[in-house]
């Protein structure tokens, strides 16, 4: 039997830092659509995906379940269920909805996004389904462009890094599923207060991460800077068939 | 969805740009192989008219490729078939005049976005399905071979029965793609081919013989010819056609240019000589090309050698690289594998 892989869509920011918008950041809408559904879409036409699991805000779960009800057509399982208050509440929420749910194993991959990441690739998707396969876990980056400036007081410059070995990360996370419950239950839980990043915590529990390639373009839209920036991609004649 | 396009915004430059493909209505593809047209080169170099390039681009290029099916809401296709999306969009019906020659229709790459994406969507009848067995990587260039079916459909249509020996100038892509169709559809025929570099008329074996232009016995005569040429040097190429041709053949011109072209007239009416031209082709040339290559095994085999390259294409400038190598080849074609 193929072995299951599970995207996980983290719908849990509340969005405030989006200027007048009390809408979470997922739910505005860039082009014709939602940028949660958008997001959605990327895993939904992906054949190595067998089902997707959306989490949000309990009080927007109803609402993202309308939407994906309305956007998208018959096909695959889209589950809309509650988030944690954190992200690694959210991780375990996943976890948890999709042992009780499906007949996992050791081979059964989880693939973690934001939400507010509508512009990955076909090729990211499938680079880290394999990379998780085959290491256990990824994480998508890109090389760093800035010179990064470490502070540990926040006034003086504690060091600067290479930046030749400096990426900057992007989400899809991808992971063992199994592999990855194990290494989020042996956290304790001021542990999984500060450690917010699962390839973080595999990598300080020295386990391997492998990199994937990601794209400039594969935007967090965090600020309402970001919003414009995604429009700009848009922006233009529309020239698909 | 938001689908990433990689479009040339200007000669040499490509930008990503997003598009919101409808996964409701149309077939989802993503690309597997695509081969780089002569066409696409001229955007790329900047090779067309100032008011062409200001009118067309940004555009992403690219119209020769073979998909896979990843999503198919109208259920006429399966998951991981292989089709070839045909590039020609007509808009509306005509009973009369095909649709690659009606003034609405739009073409994907030349103002309209080509095959350079993460996903192509499309409606499903503008797809044809890749015979089993089939080299995908041939499969990239059908549209290509479209082209010389269409001419020689259209050929079938206009020239007179007697098809004792046809004449095919033009020693690149074209013509040796128009020369093997032109074999299989007519076996019987002489065929003669005409071209300027004795390297690239040794590749035309299956050919009764092939000629240096500037080497071509008098008294050789032709019933009909195909002019596959193109730029300047058309006008010499269809001035010894019309000098070896018999009286009331016909002439194909395929050969595209950017300037006019100077034809002697007086001999056309004097020999009441039939000239036409053809361009693109539709969908049910199309099929009519996957139906021929599956029919002659040995045209795939033939069309294998005249894969110059492929190359890998992760990154914007892997898709630089393959017009490199595509612009320093004197003959063949260049492939590109997706995996974008």
């Amino acid at each position: 039997m193929k072995f299951m892989v599970f995207a996980a869509v983290f719908a849990g920011g509340i969005g405030s830092r989006m200027g007048n918008s009390d809408t979470p950041k997922q739910y505005l809408e860039l082009g014709t659509k939602p940028i949660i559904i958008h997001t959605i879409e990327k895993f939904f036409v992906n054949e190595m995906i067998d089902e997707i699991l959306v989490l949000c805000p309990k009080a927007w779960v109803a609402h993202t379940r309308d939407l994906v009800a309305k956007h998208l057509p018959e096909g695959k399982k889209v589950t809309v269920i509650q988030g944690g208050s954190s992200r690694n509440g959210t991780l375990e929420n996943a976890i948890a909805y999709i042992e009780e749910n499906s007949v996992t194993d050791e081979e059964t991959i989880i693939v973690t996004h934001d939400a507010v990441r509508p512009f990955l690739t076909h090729r990211i998707i499938r680079e880290n389904v394999e990379a998780a396969k085959e290491y256990g876990a990824c994480d998508t980056v890109i090389p760093a462009t800035d010179t990064i400036v470490a502070s540990e007081d926040g006034k003086m410059i504690s060091s600067i890094p290479d930046r030749s070995k400096m990426y900057q990360g992007q989400t899809p996370q991808s992971f063992r599923l199994k592999e990855l419950k194990r290494v989020l239950e042996s956290l304790t839980e001021d542990e999984k207060a500060i450690l917010t990043d699962a390839c973080k915590i595999f990598s300080i529990k020295n386990k391997d991460v492998y990199m994937v390639n990601g794209e400039v373009f594969n935007i967090k839209i965090t600020y309402p800077y970001d919003l414009k920036v995604a429009q700009t991609l848009l922006k233009g004649k529309d020239t698909d068939a | 969805m938001l689908n990433a396009v990689y479009r040339l915004v200007a000669p040499g430059m490509i930008e990503v740009a997003c598009t919101e493909p409808d996964i409701k209505n149309n077939v989802l593809m993503r690309p597997v192989y695509l081969s780089v047209c002569k066409a696409d080169q001229r955007y790329y170099l900047g090779n067309r008219s100032r008011e062409a390039l200001k009118a067309k681009l940004p555009m992403a290029l690219i119209h020769e490729c073979v998909a896979q099916v990843v999503f198919d809401p109208t259920g006429h296709f399966k998951k991981g078939e292989y089709v070839i999306p045909v590039p020609n969009m007509p808009t509306e019906d005509d009973d009369i005049i095909a649709e690659n020659y009606r003034r609405s229709s739009r073409f994907c790459s030349s103002g309209y976005d080509g095959f350079l994406r993460d996903y192509i969507d499309m409606p499903y009848d503008r797809l044809v399905r890749v015979p089993e067995g089939l080299n995908l990587k041939i499969a990239s260039f059908a549209e290509l071979i479209s082209i010389s079916v269409h001419a020689a459909t259209r050929f079938e249509r206009f020239s007179h029965k007697r098809k004792n020996a046809i004449g095919i100038w033009g020693d690149g892509n074209v013509g040796y793609i128009t020369a093997l169709i032109l074999k299989a559809l007519y076996p019987e025929t002489k065929l003669y081919v005409f071209g300027t570099v004795q390297e690239k008329l040794s590749y035309f074996s299956f050919a009764d013989a092939a000629y240096d232009v500037n080497n071509i016995p008098e008294d050789l005569m032709i019933d009909h010819a195909f002019e596959c040429v193109g730029g300047e040097a058309s006008r010499f190429a269809i001035a010894q056609i019309i000098d070896h041709i018999n009286p009331e053949g016909s002439i194909a011109l395929l050969g595209v240019s950017e300037s006019f072209i100077g034809i002697n007239t007086r001999m056309v009416l004097e020999k009441g000589l039939n000239l036409f031209g053809s361009s693109r082709s539709g969908v049910a040339d199309f099929q009519k090309t996957v139906d021929i290559l599956a029919a002659n095994p040995e045209i795939p085999e033939y069309l294998e050698n005249i894969i110059g390259s492929v190359v890998e294409v992760k990154t914007i400038a892997d898709i630089h690289d393959a017009f490199a190598q595509d612009i320093s080849r004197h003959f063949g074609k260049t492939v590109m594998k997706w995996d974008k």
